[in-house]
């Protein structure tokens, strides 16, 4: 060896592996203008889709009359539920075994329903023309209220299935009634509160918000007349989904099916279902014989395509008096529009809701879900969260608050006394969850002392004796969560998509000179995939990230994956990378012995290469086994060097974390300012610090943006409100806090490289973080729960309730 | 959000802009900045068949000092009036104010004209030139005329205009040297209109309110002037007793919307909160 002999250090950090801040590779092209999005793409000959769309919430279709706009010049088709009903498209089945209407097919159920598809040479053009389809409507009465969804003289909303009494998920007890799941020991439940010392109850809404990617929904479609084919790209999540359900519905072969998801634009949930712009647009491909696009505005985005939460949850806890939980118990009414459109595994109606008990060692525990029709837009997707986690996690967190506040305890002693312990994982849950790993004491405990806890306390409490002499008018706030994530869904055993076992993928192929791509079943919206994947690759088999390629998002080249939501890339996919770079690894080891002339146990791994056990100077790297793998193998070995693995992971991985919030509060305007925000997350094993970092950075600004005002709200003529960024609170640089960010590790034990996800970890902790803060501020005067969203008026009239005002 | 089809006019001189407008009758509208009438045109709210550009008009360009007064080109971007020293040094509260809209790329772009002469309740300039007792000059198929801005706003959208006259000027009497004043906002977010804004120039003479005017905006169909809450204070030393009095004036002739923003009694409450400490900062700032 001589001196230009790299160390093993620096051939380490040549790798850029796993632990390495590497930056983003795709930011290159992202920061430069040079993505490619759907609306990126041009055809030849392309046309432009657009939608009429419904001025009534509930209403009877009497007639469409599109003659004036096919009159206008360049106006190429106009589609009905009439035209698509030869198809048999005019309802298509959702992700949840509903079906959902295409275009409005005898009746409207929401405000911005699809009603009509024109088709235009250009999106100019098909502007104009909607506004000439001329469409009668009756109106009908309109349900907006999920409370009243039941009652014996609420109006019927879907017809279609008004005496069918069973549902996709059982018996349904009203024509307005989509299911009840229940899961958990009732018997046990109910005796465990009779017996309690200390029981409190409390509804928490949960509001009807939106995934608000900067890309909104869009599909190019294009069908070969010729060869029979179906091109379609999209923003897509899961793009192999998409292409089973389009084969599903146009019964042409998958194999004849192209789906490609280029460059997106942000997911969050929003692109995980199928829209009727989708099947709009194949459809008038395949009509015209052209490629047809279809892109939403910002406002047909936050009014029609798939909504998040709006779940009224009654949440009650039973407790000894000095603190320890004995029983919980939840309801929640979940409003899931017209249509029960929710993105969640198809046999979890109301997604993992169950993870509702928490961090919490809670032994027993009763929950129900009923799911009612509203006239309002379908959805119910997963925003930044696993399926309903958010919902759960914001349930558990604000029930400990107020039952710390009957049992006057501080909550963070009430949490500490109920944790989960290290030693009970894999711990069982009441609910029928089995969590792999936490230490959540020790992540509590980092997060007290790194804000000083205690004297935040004392500080509080001198501002509120100061309030009291009326010396000041702001109020401060300690929000404190602290939440238990389920994702990666997720095993075979319970979940899947339309019977599509929830699995994910991932092809490595080493090129002869030893650079390498990799294709995966999942889809990057920003997550950092090409960076990350490639971490991981780099680790296991030796090879620089840099060298390494990874593609997502064409269904042609990419193997099967159920695509990238619920943070289930890194648990599912992240597994198949690296079990599918192991099997190239064991290759690589044979290859190797052959090479050195020893045996294969007389080898051992070194960063970036196979070295005889004692001799490190006898070694082949994997560069040297690529060339020798393709052009010279050992006699008898097939040759080449790559490899495909496919994904059951045996459990979901719980990411946990301790967030801590403090705001102070003008009780005069309503305004609360965040004047710190601590966040430590345990994903397990850490990939790239960076990304994990700019991940907590967008998760807690979106989780900031919901607690604090963002919502979809309807009037009570079924009226969308606030569905442009005028009214719909998505904050800028100015108003987002300043995030500090902290972490534990503790490695999930089924994963390969122990990794957990933490995309959406955030947003989970987030939300009940920022409303306990606000709810704490007013804790001392009595008030048990403010309801979200916290937005200044809504937080004045609190205030105003107490009396603030006088 | 895709207009309709509409022609593209860019004059390069106010007779011109004048004589389109009256050609071209009521289809045509004037397009200062844009920020109100293209979202509204992509909304298709509104629809003309004729845009008239005044962008190209250097005669509607400019802040110019009279002495006792500054007249202000209708033209002239919030971002110009920002950064006039002249503006800085008589009549800061107009700086203060354009910075509290919207954002730094609107206000490149955003004019004072349109912000006045469009009648939009939600736009901050107006009730600080009701405040500031400005007058628009006019120019329209019957000559010029001057209207003061207190005798401009007639309902949301309504003004004193005549069909086919542009606001081509805006002119600011300079309020005393010494005199106090804020411009204070309350908004959900950068960008946003107010939930509920004040205007207050005021001076003091031997410690009391020597004179004063307050207006507020987005609290009712039009920009208001507050009139009584301002003679409320006169001579009074601004004491919490007497703010208190105006406040309640002022929220009494308040009757905005209830929207995203908040119910309407709430945005009246604000409207009393925004004065309370507009006042208090104005006396702040004020020269004994």
């Amino acid at each position: 060896m001589n001196d230009m002999t790299p160390t093993r250090e620096q051939r380490e950090a040549q790798l850029q592996g796993m632990g390495c801040k590497r930056k983003r590779v795709e930011d290159i092209r992202f920061t430069q203008g040079k993505g490619n999005y759907v609306d990126d793409i041009k055809l030849p000959g392309m046309l432009y889709g657009d939608f009429v769309r419904s001025s009534h919430a509930h209403a009877r279709i009497k007639g469409i009359d599109a003659s004036k706009a096919l009159a206008l010049p360049g106006v190429i088709a106009v589609l009905t539920a009439e035209e698509l009903k030869g198809l048999n498209l005019a309802w298509m089945p959702t992700l949840a075994g509903d079906m959902q209407m295409v275009l409005a097919d005898g009746k409207v159920l929401f405000q911005n329903q699809e009603v009509a598809f024109v088709v235009a040479e250009d999106r100019y053009t098909a502007a104009d023309a909607i506004e000439l389809v001329e469409v009668e409507y009756e109106e009908l009465p309109v349900l907006v209220d999920p409370w009243k969804a039941m009652a014996p003289d609420a109006p019927v909303l879907r017809e279609d299935i008004k005496d069918k009494t069973e549902g996709a998920h059982g018996r349904r007890e009203h024509y307005n009634h989509i299911f009840k799941w229940q899961v958990g020991d009732r018997p046990g439940t109910d005796e465990a509160f009779a017996r309690a010392d200390v029981t409190i109850k409390e509804t928490f809404y949960y509001h009807r918000t939106h995934p608000c990617p900067l890309e909104t929904c869009a599909a190019l479609a294009s069908f070969d007349k010729v060869k029979g084919e179906l091109t379609l790209w999209g923003t897509f999540q899961a793009p192999h989904v998409v292409r089973t359900v389009a084969s599903l519905l146009s019964k042409i072969p998958e194999s004849k099916i192209h789906v490609i998801a280029p460059d997106i634009g942000g997911g969050f949930g929003n692109k995980v279902g199928v829209y009727p712009g989708y099947v709009c647009a194949i459809v008038a491909s395949i009509v015209t014989g052209r490629p047809v696009k279809w892109v939403e505005d910002r406002m047909e985005n936050l009014s029609t395509t798939s909504f998040a939460r709006d779940y009224h949850m009654t949440t009650e806890l039973a407790a000894t008096k000095d603190g320890r939980i004995t029983a919980m118990r939840v309801h929640v009414l979940a409003d899931h529009g017209a249509f029960d459109a929710c993105a969640d595994p198809s046999k979890w109606p109301a997604g993992f809701m169950n993870i509702c008990t928490g961090s919490y060692d809670i032994p027993v525990a009763h929950l129900t879900v009923d799911g009612v029709y509203t006239n309002k837009a379908p959805g119910g997707v997963a925003y930044r969260c696993s399926f309903r986690v958010t919902e759960a996690v914001y349930a558990i967190e604000r029930a400990i608050e107020v039952l710390a506040q009957k049992l006057g305890m501080d909550s963070v002693d009430l949490r500490m006394k109920n944790f989960i312990r290290r030693e009970q994982f894999p711990y069982q849950s009441a609910l029928g969850w089995e969590y792999d790993s936490g230490d959540y004491y020790m992540a509590m405990q980092k997060a007290l002392d790194a804000v000083g806890y205690k004297e935040l306390r004392a500080e509080q409490a001198r501002k509120r004796e100061a309030f009291k002499r009326g010396e000041t008018r702001e109020l401060m706030g300690i929000g404190v969560s602290f939440f238990t994530e389920i994702v990666g869904a997720g095993p075979s055993k319970n979940c899947d998509i339309l019977g599509v076992a929830m699995f994910d993928s991932c092809e490595i192929r080493v090129h002869p000179t030893g650079s390498a791509i990799a294709r995966m079943g999942t889809k990057t919206q920003g997550q950092g995939h090409e960076t990350t994947y490639a971490q991981i690759i780099a680790t296991e088999i030796g090879i620089p990230a840099d060298d390494i390629m990874v593609e997502e998002g064409n269904t042609d080249t990419a193997p099967y994956g159920l695509g990238t939501y619920g943070s289930r890339s890194t648990p599912v996919a992240g597994a198949a990378i690296a079990m599918a770079a192991r099997k190239i690894k064991a290759k690589a080891q044979m290859i190797a012995a052959y090479l050195l002339e020893v045996h294969e146990d007389d080898l051992e791994w070194d960063v970036d290469r196979f070295q005889v056990k004692g001799l490190p100077e006898k070694f082949k790297t994997m560069k040297d086994i690529a060339w020798v793998a393709y052009n010279a193998p050992p006699p008898g070995m097939e040759p080449g060097l790559e490899a495909v693995s496919y994904y059951d992971p045996p459990n979901m991985t719980y990411p946990f974390g301790a967030y801590i919030c403090v705001m102070d509060i003008d009780v005069d305007t309503g305004v609360a300012k965040t004047r710190r925000f601590y966040a430590l997350d345990d994903c397990g094993t850490r990939i790239n610090p960076m990304i994990i970092e700019g991940q907590v950075h967008g998760g807690l600004t979106e989780a900031f943006a919901v607690a604090m005002g963002q919502e979809i709200d309807y009037d009570e003529a079924g009226n969308v409100k606030g569905a442009s960024f005028m009214d719909f609170f998505l904050p800028t640089a100015v108003e987002t806090p300043y995030w500090e960010t902290d972490y534990t590790v503790t490695p999930s034990p089924h994963h390969p490289i122990g990794a957990k996800g933490v995309g959406e970890s955030p947003h989970v902790g987030g939300v009940p973080c920022f409303s306990n803060a606000v709810n704490d501020a007013f804790a001392f005067l009595g008030s048990t729960h403010i309801q979200m969203p916290h937005d200044p008026w809504r937080i004045w009239k609190a205030a105003e309730r107490l009396g603030l005002h006088q | 959000m895709i207009p309709g089809q509409f022609a593209y006019h860019r004059p390069s001189s106010i007779e011109q802009a004048v004589r389109l407008l009256a050609d071209l009758g009521d289809e045509a509208r004037p397009l200062a900045g844009g920020h109100s009438l293209i979202p509204m045109m992509k909304l298709r709210m509104a629809a003309p068949e004729h845009l008239i550009d005044l962008g190209g008009i250097a005669d509607l360009k400019g802040i110019r000092d009279r002495g006792a007064s500054i007249i202000i080109g209708a033209m002239t971007t919030q971002n110009e009036l920002i950064h006039s020293d002249l503006l800085a040094a008589k009549l800061p509260i107009i700086r203060e104010t354009s910075l509290l809209i919207a954002d730094p790329q609107i206000r490149y772009v955003g004019t004072l004209g349109g912000n006045v002469a469009n009648g939009d309740p939600g736009n901050d300039m107006p009730a600080l030139m009701m405040c500031l007792d400005a007058a628009y000059h006019v120019a329209g198929p019957s000559g010029n005329r001057t209207i003061k801005a207190r005798d401009f706003y007639e309902g949301a959208y309504f003004t004193a205009l005549q069909e086919g006259e542009i606001v081509t000027s805006v002119e600011i009497p300079v309020p005393p040297a010494g005199h106090g004043y804020a411009y204070e906002k309350l908004k959900r977010k950068i960008g946003d209109y107010a939930t509920a804004a004040a205007a207050v120039v005021l001076s003091f003479s031997g410690g009391k309110v020597a004179t004063c005017a307050i207006g507020l905006t987005n609290v009712s169909e039009t920009p208001l002037l507050a009139e009584e809450a301002a003679e409320i204070l006169i001579g009074t030393a601004l004491d919490p007793a007497s703010i208190a009095k105006a406040v309640s004036a002022a929220e009494a002739i308040t009757a905005p919307a209830s929207d995203g923003r908040g119910p309407a009694d709430y945005r009246t409450k604000m409207a009393g909160v925004m004065l309370s400490r507009a006042l208090q900062r104005a006396a702040r700032r004020a020269a004994a």
